[in-house]
Order: structure tokens, then C-alpha cells, then sequence
């Protein structure tokens, strides 16, 4: 039990559960925060396994952690831009509830 | 063989469990609550657990950007959005039906299973041989060699981002 950290399978099984966690969020919640909070959950799972085979299985061991920096990356830049298509919609529709946004679903 | 539980190496593996409970608890937390600024605090809890983690998978510059970025700049962007935008999820869940939950619940245990599954089952080779020992001096290498280019589109990616949520934020602001 205390010899898990050096064990590739634990990280792996960690970043199945985050990733389990997000889907299960992002069907769940019925804001667009939410949501987002969700997705931040899915990318960390993914980052999670990047490390993992990083550190257990790469002959070259700084390819994952700057495809981890790279998701951080993208991940800021999609909160910033998540964040201001919010606002926008908040102006518009008065609230973000997905019941009320129904114009996009076709 | 399993260290003792007073070593240096049973120390660590209890602070490691011990982060790992941050982890999950904090992925709970974000998936389950009502309210949303609760959901945002098990959101952080989650990205330091997080943080430690990639600590134990020895990298502490990874882990020192995480804090940074997820923690410090994400979480506050979000915590913004909550704040301007106030959204009262604790009426709209009585609702909803709760068979949604139910689904919700199967649809996100499946994925986490497989994915676990298939991890589990997978036979991981190990390298024969590592080039370098991925400390930060080897990660800035790479970055200003072989993925130069792809810190450069990042950057480009970043500032697009930074202008099109200040045009997007402007939109309508001046007939106010």
C-alpha cells in the first residue's frame, strides 16, 4: 500500500477516475460554469496520464511534461475565451442556464 | 517488499495517499455539489492534489505551473465568471428529472472503468535506455530546440485568445 507512487498503473487508474468524474459533470450541470469546471477535470485526467508515461515510459523524459505545459496553455486560453462568450451570453439571455439557451439546439 | 511505516520511503507513500485523497475528494466535491463556488473550491483542492502528484512523478517545475496556472489564474477566472454571472444551480437541479443523475453517474463510471480496465490490461514496455533525466534544464532545452516552433504557436495561440475575449467582452458595451 505505501510503495503506490512508484507504480505506473496508479496514475493511470487516478487519471481514469478525473476523467470519469468530468464526463459525469459535464452531463450533470445545468450552467455553462459547470460545464467548464468539468472540462478542467477531463484535460487534468489527460495531463495526469502525460506525466505518468512521462516519467515511467518515455525514452525521453521532458516530452510529456511539455505536453503537459502545452495543455495548461490551451487550457488558460479556452477559460479566457470560455469566460467572455459567457458574459456575452449573460447579456444577452439574462442568465447562463442551458433551458434557456435553446436557440442553438437545432 | 513494503516499507515500514516510520521510514523515509513509508513517509512518503503516506503523503502520497494522502494527496491522492486530496485528488478524488476534490473531484467529488467539484462533480457533486449544488452550489457552483463550492464546486470551484473542490476544483482547487483537486488541482493541488494534482500538483503533488506530479511532484512524486519528479517533476517539480510541472508541478510549481500548476499551482501557477491552474490554481492562480484559471480558478480566479472562474471565480469571476461565478461572481458577474450568478447562477443559482440549487433551483434548477430540483427540475431536472433524476434519471439525468442516474445517467450521468453510468455514463461517467463507464468511462472511468474502461479507461482503467484497458490501462490495467495493457502491457507497458520500459525504455531500454533514457536520453536524459527530464530536469528542467532538459525541458528548456527541448523547448528552445526540437519544439521551438510549437512554443512559438502556442504564444500566437495565447495572445489570439487575450484579443478575442476582450473584442468578444466589448461587444455591446458602448450602447450602455
Amino acid at each position: 500500500m505505501l510503495n503506490l507512487s512508484a507504480q505506473l498503473n496508479t496514475y493511470l487508474v487516478i487519471g481514469a477516475i478525473l476523467f470519469g468524474f468530468g464526463v459525469c459533470g459535464l452531463i450533470r450541470r445545468p450552467t455553462l460554469i459547470g460545464m467548464m469546471i468539468a472540462a478542467e477535470l477531463i484535460l487534468c485526467g489527460a495531463s495526469i496520464n502525460f506525466m505518468a508515461f512521462n516519467h515511467f515510459l518515455a525514452p525521453d523524459p521532458t516530452v510529456g511534461q511539455i505536453m503537459t505545459l502545452f495543455i495548461m496553455a490551451i487550457a488558460a486560453a479556452e477559460a479566457a475565451i470560455a469566460m467572455s462568450i459567457l458574459i456575452c451570453i449573460y447579456r444577452d439571455y439574462k442568465s447562463i442556464e442551458l433551458e434557456n439557451l435553446e436557440e442553438l439546439s437545432g | 517488499m513494503n516499507p515500514t511505516l516510520l521510514s523515509p520511503e513509508g513517509l512518503s507513500g503516506l503523503v502520497f495517499l494522502g494527496l491522492v485523497a486530496v485528488t478524488i475528494a476534490g473531484a467529488v466535491i467539484a462533480t457533486a455539489s449544488k452550489r457552483l463556488i463550492r464546486s470551484l473550491t473542490g476544483l482547487v483542492a483537486c488541482f493541488m492534489g494534482v500538483a503533488g502528484l506530479y511532484y512524486f512523478l519528479g517533476s517539480p517545475f510541472v508541478a510549481m505551473m500548476q499551482l501557477l496556472i491552474y490554481v492562480g489564474a484559471i480558478a480566479i477566472v472562474i471565480a469571476f465568471g461565478i461572481m458577474l454571472a450568478e447562477p443559482d444551480e440549487s433551483k434548477l437541479a430540483t427540475k431536472k428529472s433524476g434519471l439525468s443523475g442516474v445517467l450521468s453517474l453510468v455514463a461517467g463510471a463507464a468511462v472511468a472503468w474502461g479507461l482503467a480496465v484497458a490501462a490495467l490490461r495493457a502491457d507497458w514496455m520500459r525504455p531500454a535506455v533514457k536520453i536524459n533525466d527530464g530536469s528542467v534544464r532538459d525541458v528548456g532545452m527541448s523547448l528552445l530546440t526540437t519544439y521551438s516552433m510549437v512554443f512559438e504557436l502556442v504564444s500566437v495561440v495565447l495572445l489570439v485568445a487575450i484579443l478575442g475575449s476582450l473584442a468578444l467582452a466589448r461587444i455591446g458595451r458602448d450602447k450602455e
